[in-house]
């Protein structure tokens, strides 16, 4: 929309605040008549990282949440950066997609600059400074990991803009539970299957304490080789199988009286129309 | 040029904005005789005036300035007063490298010169100026651009 407050200057880009007093007006009015307004999509997330001998491994659960609804059963929480960093969101879900397409949008174009490979380090300057630009009003919060030339390092954002620099993180919904798991049994340089299941074990218990928290724990396992990303590595929150029979057999309920009362139906109008069945 | 894109984005100098004269950041044309100009920018009332309708309106508004005023400072402390003066001369010549206001331009010489275009941000990506629905008034804005408004 043109900017009618300054309609002689170019327009530049970027957010536009000029429905927030109407916004604000509007959300007053629904408020009295008692309704909310509809609220963000969170990811009521438990997001969790560690790091191990050989590297940083995440872990995400896949729930969506709307409020007190499921938005969606399986949506992927660990987002790609760089070859060698990913990054887990939290908080508002939209807001955590954009901030790390953006970070990884940015660390492309630097490390094309620098011609070097980058590091996690830049993406959590990066992604800090622009939080604290925004006041928090970008709900997102997000752990960043990778392995880079300096070794393996695991960064966490808050949506305010501070970060923490840790071996163990945990974010989100479920962060309590997550953190008790780690804090219990962490060691440093642990093996890979050990990390594996002390991080599967962190996001299972985000998911069965926390409500926000649900369906299956995603893994994201960096190290100076490669990158496995393990979709659905665990899914602990299946169905269980219906142990008997629950139906009623026919005849259970048994009739005792039976009308019929055929309704007259009159044919107005019949046409024909011919398909094309070749 | 490097250690100025080095020191590009840091906030933590308030100090050096102590001299930096405050921007007034909502207020509407001011048209003859002092007095709000109804004409072209519509109705206004005092509370419009004063109070930014969102916690970041005026924050983002000013946020280029801030930061080229805090980066100026900065590079006049640690190299002298030359090297704030040779880039914004250079920053004037290149802002003057663009089609009349109410086409887009491309900025290109401005852009390298700070370091936008290497970098991705909101206004890249929100509200871009190339793709909005309506056009600026070209005679108006030409007149305002050369001061004969």
């Amino acid at each position: 929309m043109l900017n009618t407050s300054r309609p002689c200057q170019p327009q530049s880009g970027g957010f536009s605040f000029e429905d927030s007093r109407r916004n604000a007006v509007l959300e007053g009015n629904l408020s009295e008549l008692g309704y909310s307004s509809p609220k963000a999509r969170k990811t009521g997330t438990t997001i969790a990282g560690i790091v191990f001998k050989d590297g940083v491994i995440l872990g995400a659960d896949t729930r969506a949440t709307d409020d007190m609804v499921v938005a969606d059963k399986n949506c992927m929480k660990i987002h790609y950066i760089a070859p060698n960093i990913y990054c887990c969101g939290a908080g508002v879900a939209a807001d955590a997609e954009v901030t790390t397409q953006m970070m990884s949008s940015n660390v492309e174009l630097h490390s094309l600059s620098t011609g070097r490979p980058p590091l996690v380090v830049t993406v959590t300057r990066q992604l800090k400074q622009m939080l604290f630009r925004y006041q928090g009003h970008i709900g997102s919060s997000l752990i960043v990991g990778g392995v880079d030339v300096t070794g393996a390092h695991l960064y966490s954002a808050y949506p305010h803009g501070s970060y923490d620099k840790l071996p163990f993180l945990t974010m989100g919904s479920g962060a309590g539970p997550a953190i008790s798991i780690f804090e219990d049994r962490f060691r440093p340089n642990m093996e890979l299957e050990d990390a594996k299941q002390l991080v599967r074990d962190a996001i299972v218990a985000g998911i069965f304490c926390d409500l926000g928290s649900g369906s299956n724990v995603d893994l994201c396992i960096i190290t100076q080789a490669g990158v496995q990303y393990l979709r659905a590595y665990d899914q602990p929150a299946q169905k269980g199988k219906k142990e008997g029979q629950y139906k009623y057999k026919p005849g259970t309920t048994a009739v005792l009286t039976k009308t019929v009362t055929p309704l007259p139906l009159d044919i107005v109008d019949e046409s024909v129309q011919l398909m094309d069945t070749q | 040029i490097c250690d100025f894109l080095c020191i590009k984005n840091t906030r933590g100098l308030r100090s050096q904005l102590k001299d930096s004269v405050p921007v007034t950041g909502l207020g509407t044309q001011i048209g003859a005789y002092g007095v709000q100009d109804t004409l072209r920018s519509g109705f206004s009332s005092v509370k419009n005036e004063l109070l930014p309708s969102h916690a970041l309106e005026l924050s983002e508004k000013n946020f280029q300035l801030n930061q080229d005023k805090m980066n100026f400072s900065t590079l006049r402390n640690i190299q002298g007063l030359h090297a704030p003066l040779k880039l914004q001369m250079e920053y004037r010549a290149a802002r003057q490298i663009q089609r009349l206001p109410f086409l887009q331009s491309s900025h290109l010489a401005l852009d390298t010169l700070k370091g936008n275009d290497e970098s991705i941000s909101f206004e890249d990506i929100l509200n871009d100026p190339a793709q909005s629905e309506m056009m600026g008034e070209p005679h108006i804005m030409v007149e305002y651009k050369l001061g004969l408004m």
